[in-house]
């Protein structure tokens, strides 16, 4: 069979908060990533990944196991202590782009990759226009024509089945499940070949949570993105991944197809974390 | 195609102590293109968990399953990377499970017809091909446009049954494909199953019903105290009638 090429792919990546000591440098088995010594957290650490293209990766693990993290220092809101990332069509995957320049991370920001963030503020400016947040991102990959923004704008919020009569109107008015739309078609703008999903459903009622999800699920459909899936809640992996990977204390304890991990899960956590489902 | 070696399976339980739950031991066997295998056996005794060790939603504790895919490459399902499982899920191995699982908000012509379109059918043909396959299971044309969940068990599992052999996979598992079906679907899905063997589909699936196991099999093996019972014998149905008439 031939062997596919991932579209993104990290090695060994390290988050840590604090110094480190020479007791939590050798044992990696720390309680939640903390150190009892010196108290460093860390946050991330040793990760490898790999997203193949048009897959759902999801990434699931306790609060504080340090998913949102990863997903952080891959779009550059947090700095990784060590470690390598790649994009195959970045430098057809041989610059680690961890370590390049600011313009340099603008650039992938804007046109490799999308991020969807739990919490709205982060991800919108709420007091622009729904059409402006996303036209801000079209100008930051070069977009200069007014009238082809706007089209393109209500083709997005189209997409996302936001009504175009809302263009002009402030993603603050909006309710949750609606501003997640809007930021999701924010992030899909420039066609990234890779979105970034944190928690975009968590503290959304049930029936919007459905059809964020379903949302999603027909834009990869759709347009082939691949996707990492951030989450704490099982049912939100199991609806949407096609791998998982699963986090404690900053590490992957375990990983494999989505079936596997919840009809039989092999590590002491991921059983856990099964059993609680059901 | 399809060449089982010394696979068994047990589960260790460590939020139970360590508990090990014995799943099966040491089978192997193998399985040709066009022929299906019935496996048969006690409730309980590792069926199941055998198809999902090939189909990889479990993973198997040792052992081989060699698997000679269409581009004649041989891939050993037991080891293999999760990417290379997706990729032949998707191209040529399919499963029907015990217990269906339907996809939410989703309705039966468009489960048939993504299952399709992901695999590059065109639309149109996709649609044309799904309404072919829920007319064969017998799905009524007012239930098409209906979210699956609110069908009966035996409407879910026919269309299971449609979704995995719409694909006409080159490996089908089948787990109990007709346990929840009356008397005529029964007939229906027995029939699109011997079609689907005749083009040339390689199939091993668990069976409790007799006629199933008749009309269906080519070969049958019994799972007894986790193992696979060594003196396997052909089915050949005209011959067993013939035997029975005979007064064997
Ligand atoms: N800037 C920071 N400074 C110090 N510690 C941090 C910082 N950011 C994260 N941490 C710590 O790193 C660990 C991982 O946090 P992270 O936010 O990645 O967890 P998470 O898996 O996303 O959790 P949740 O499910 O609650 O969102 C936590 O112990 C957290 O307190
Ligand atoms: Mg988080
Ligand atoms: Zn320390």
């Amino acid at each position: 069979m031939e062997r596919k090429k991932p579209v993104m792919w990290g090695r060994h990546i390290t988050v840590r908060f604090g110094e480190g000591c020479d007791y939590c440098r050798t044992h990696t088995n720390l309680e939640k990533g903390r150190c009892p010594k010196c108290h460093t957290i860390w946050a991330v650490r040793d990760v490898d990944f790999q997203v193949y293209p048009g897959e759902i990766l999801g990434i699931v693990g306790e609060s504080g196991s340090g998913k949102s993290t990863l997903l952080k220092t891959l779009y550059f809101d947090q700095q990784a202590t060590s470690g390598e990332a790649y994009l195959s069509l970045y430098h057809e995957g041989k610059e680690n782009f961890l370590n390049v320049s600011s313009q340099q991370k603008r650039y992938l920001r804007n046109h490799m990759m999308g991020m969807v963030y739990q919490n709205p503020m982060l991800g919108l400016r709420m007091k622009l226009s729904s059409g402006a947040n996303i036209a801000e991102k079209l100008i930051a990959a070069g977009g200069r024509d007014a009238g082809r923004m706007i089209d393109r704008s209500i083709e997005l919020l189209h997409h996302v089945e936001i009504p175009t009569e809302r263009l002009r109107d402030q993603p603050r008015v909006f309710s949750g499940g609606m501003q997640q739309r809007v930021q999701i078609s924010k992030a899909i703008a420039n066609t990234p070949p890779i979105l970034l999903l944190d928690e975009v459903t968590t503290g959304l009622d049930l029936s919007v949570q459905a059809k964020v999800l379903d949302l999603i699920r027909s834009i990869q459909k759709e347009l082939g993105i691949a996707m990492l899936i951030v989450s704490h809640d099982l049912a939100v992996i199991r609806m949407m991944s096609d791998r998982t990977m699963v986090m404690l204390g900053g590490r992957v304890v375990e990983e494999g197809l989505t079936d596997q991990i919840l009809e039989d899960p092999l590590h002491e956590y991921t059983q856990t974390l099964v059993s609680s489902l059901l | 195609m399809l060449q089982i070696q010394d696979l068994s399976k047990n589960f260790i339980m460590h939020i139970r102590s360590d508990a090990e739950i014995h799943g099966f031991d040491h089978i192997s066997f193998t399985a040709e293109a066009g022929k299906l295998i019935a496996i048969t056996g006690p409730s309980g005794c590792g069926k199941s968990s055998l198809l999902k060790c090939i189909y990889r939603t479990y993973t198997p504790t040792s052992g081989d399953v060699y698997y000679t895919c269409a581009d004649g490459s041989v891939v050993n399902l037991a080891k293999a990377e999760p990417w290379e499982i997706i990729a032949l899920r998707e191209k040529e191995i399919g499963y029907v499970s015990q217990f269906f699982s339907v996809i939410p908000r989703v309705s039966a012509l468009d489960i048939l017809i993504s299952t399709q379109t992901a695999r590059g059918v065109e639309a149109g043909k996709a649609k044309e091909r799904a309404c072919e396959y829920l007319e064969k299971v017998g799905i009524g044309k007012n239930l098409w446009d209906m979210y699956p969940s609110t069908f009966s068990g035996g409407e879910k599992q026919r269309l299971n049954i449609a979704n995995a052999l719409i694909t006409k996979p080159r490996l089908l598992l089948l787990d109990e494909p007709t346990a929840s079906l009356d008397a005529s679907s029964k007939e229906w899905v027995m029939n699109m199953i011997l079609d689907l063997k005749r083009e040339g589909t390689a199939m091993v699936g668990v069976f409790h019903d007799e006629i199933a196991i008749r009309t269906l099999a080519d070969w049958r093996y019994e799972m007894r105290e986790r193992k696979i019972v060594p003196t396997d014998y052909k089915m050949d149905y005209a011959e067993q009638v013939l035997a029975e008439a005979a007064g064997f």
